[in-house]
């Protein structure tokens, strides 16, 4: 399946690229992070610490154990920093 | 209730004076503005702000909405800007309108935690040493809890 991977902040910057389309087997999002980490060393490094890494699916934060079943879009950033 | 996102810098001044117009019901209005700060010790020049259009407004609207039901608040209003901040440019602010001000101080201070680390906002400063990701504290995780 084809879902729409998006990243923000110094894990876009580590990775090189805002959003990007995967076409991807995983069944959840921790799947998707070891498909990802596996594919290119920038990848690895961006993933390398992932307590430090938030996760967004289809714009609604959730944890990695979620199910990428039907899923359009995953988000991926470091604790958000707003106000 | 409203909820802005937006690059352009707004009029604190004049947003909180429009807020401040009130039905008879309203007995207290509580605002803050968050601002770009730099000093001697940590010198700012530039701060960057990224979000994630869609899910910006969604997270704002549903921190914005439970506040309005546990605060029985009668009006809020959010602004956030992202782009380009100078040092002293306001970055956001939040007003809160109910019948007395417990409720109207407590919703603004519920709304800032929530907005500061679940609103999909990231800074970046840009200061004379290089330019360096603003790391959440564990205090603004923390400070959810009181909630």
């Amino acid at each position: 399946m084809k879902v729409d991977v998006v990243y923000f902040a110094w894990v876009r910057e580590r990775i090189g690229l805002p959003r990007e389309q995967v076409d991807t087997a995983a069944a959840t999002v921790a799947d998707l992070v070891t498909e990802l980490r596996a594919r290119e060393d920038r990848y690895d490094v961006a993933f390398a610490d992932l307590t430090a890494i938030r996760v967004a699916v289809d714009q609604e934060l959730t944890t990695f154990e979620a199910s990428l079943d039907g899923v359009r879009e995953v988000a991926f950033f470091p604790p958000m920093t707003g106000g | 209730m409203r909820i802005v996102v937006q690059a352009e810098p707004f009029d604190y001044g004049a947003e909180c004076a429009r807020f401040a117009e009130q039905d008879g019901g309203v007995g207290a209005i509580v605002s803050f503005a968050g601002v770009v700060r730099s000093t001697p010790e940590a010198p700012v020049t530039l701060m960057e702000i990224e979000h994630y259009p869609g899910m910006t407004e969604a997270a704002l609207s549903r921190i914005a909405e439970e506040a309005v039901q546990r605060w029985q608040l009668v009006d809020v209003l959010v602004i956030h800007r992202h782009g380009a901040l100078r040092p002293g440019e306001t970055i956001m602010m939040v007003a809160t309108a109910a019948a007395h001000r417990a409720a109207a101080f407590e919703a603004a201070d519920f709304l800032m935690d929530y907005l500061k680390s679940r609103a999909p906002f990231w800074k970046k400063e840009h200061g004379p040493e290089g330019e360096t990701w603003v790391a959440a504290k564990e205090t603004d995780e923390a400070a959810l809890d009181r909630w």
